[in-house]
């Protein structure tokens, strides 16, 4: 195994590499999410007590375990570069930050405008509500962090250490809902053993997860691509490749 | 299909506002963030070949400002030589 990831430790092959997995990756997507959003908003029954404002779920429970998901990725590779240097694996954290952001503050806008009909308010200091509030800053600070240094190693390591003290609150987040009375709901999906749903809603979310992580992978290859040409600007292949596609 | 009209689809059971705004506001900020991310890669590559093409400039620059010295250096050498030559011509004719 090692030797066939080891070429991918050169920034040169992992970015060939990218370009040529984006497009096929996009089209997964896109099918993905095509099918399941048609699926949720015109074919999924409606909720016997929530009504059709149900259909948010299947944007809002996505987006926020997949802005967890982020963050626990974006930890291992903080890790993984704080630990044994690969320079690669700040670059991927570097990726992964800004689009965590974005999912996390889909899941609080989307159940902001889902909490003001169910509950009656569009925000409550709740526990899992201020628990993902955080995780938004802590994506913002990552991001900040990596932008605050013109040496890239040094705000990789600044930014990986904030990474990893800032996972104490993936467990707050999951656990939340169990640990405190909140407002919030617990798990509907994963209850452990079989979901507390009928399939008929099922096979939407499946379909709107399963998409929603292939976006994923998508926007990370994007801006990997971008970190890695940045990060590596004076070697030939980069000013080649920038010659013939970036210059006059 | 769950709905009868297109009205009926887009009121959602009285919950049109809160569904179109979840679904607008997704849509709208990962169709930004794909574009930013997209954005960038161009002016990376825009960026860093400006920078290669002004670094080409600054050592074109300096390689002509050094054969010009050189030049120059060679010609006042040879204008003293001649001069030397001279006097020394000068000095055997006396």
């Amino acid at each position: 195994m090692w030797k066939w990831l080891h070429p991918y430790a050169n920034p040169e092959a992992t970015y060939h590499l990218t370009d040529r997995i984006i497009p096929w990756f996009s089209y997964l997507t896109i099918i993905l999410l095509v099918i399941g959003l048609t699926w949720a908003l015109l074919f999924a029954p409606a909720d016997y007590q929530q009504g059709d404002s149900f259909r948010i779920f299947y944007i809002h429970v996505p987006t926020a375990t997949l802005s967890m998901g982020i963050y626990v990725g974006m930890a291992i590779a903080a890790l993984c570069s704080i630990v044994w240097q690969f320079k690669l694996a700040d670059a991927s954290a570097a990726s992964l930050a800004p689009i965590g952001a974005v999912f996390t503050f889909i899941s609080l806008v989307t159940g902001a405008a889902w909490g003001k009909p169910m509950w009656g308010t569009w925000w409550i200091w709740d526990a899992r509500l201020t628990s993902q509030l955080i995780l938004l800053f802590l994506f913002l600070g990552v991001m900040a962090l990596h932008n605050a240094f013109e040496d890239k190693a040094l705000a990789g390591k600044a930014a990986g250490i904030l990474t990893l003290v800032g996972i104490i609150n993936i467990p707050i987040i999951k656990y939340s809902v169990e640990w405190w009375n909140t407002l919030h709901q617990g798990a509907t999906v994963s209850k452990m053993g079989k979901p507390s749903m009928t399939m008929d809603m099922l096979w939407p979310f499946i379909f709107c997860y399963m998409g929603f992580i292939f976006l994923i992978v998508v926007i990370t290859c994007i801006r990997f691509r971008n970190e890695i040409l940045s990060r590596n600007s004076m070697r030939p292949w980069v000013k080649e490749l920038a010659l013939s596609k970036g210059g006059k | 299909m769950q709905f009868d009209s297109i009205n009926a689809f887009l009121s959602m059971g009285g919950y049109g506002f809160y569904v179109w705004l979840s679904y607008g506001i997704t849509t709208l900020a990962l169709l930004l963030l794909i574009l930013l991310s997209k954005q960038k890669h161009k002016q990376t590559l825009q960026h860093i070949a400006q920078r290669y093409n002004r670094e080409l400039k600054r050592k074109e620059a300096a390689a002509l400002q050094t054969s010009a010295l050189a030049s120059n250096t060679e010609n006042t050498l040879s204008t003293v030589a001649s001069e030397k030559c001279k006097s020394e011509h000068d000095k055997s004719v006396k």
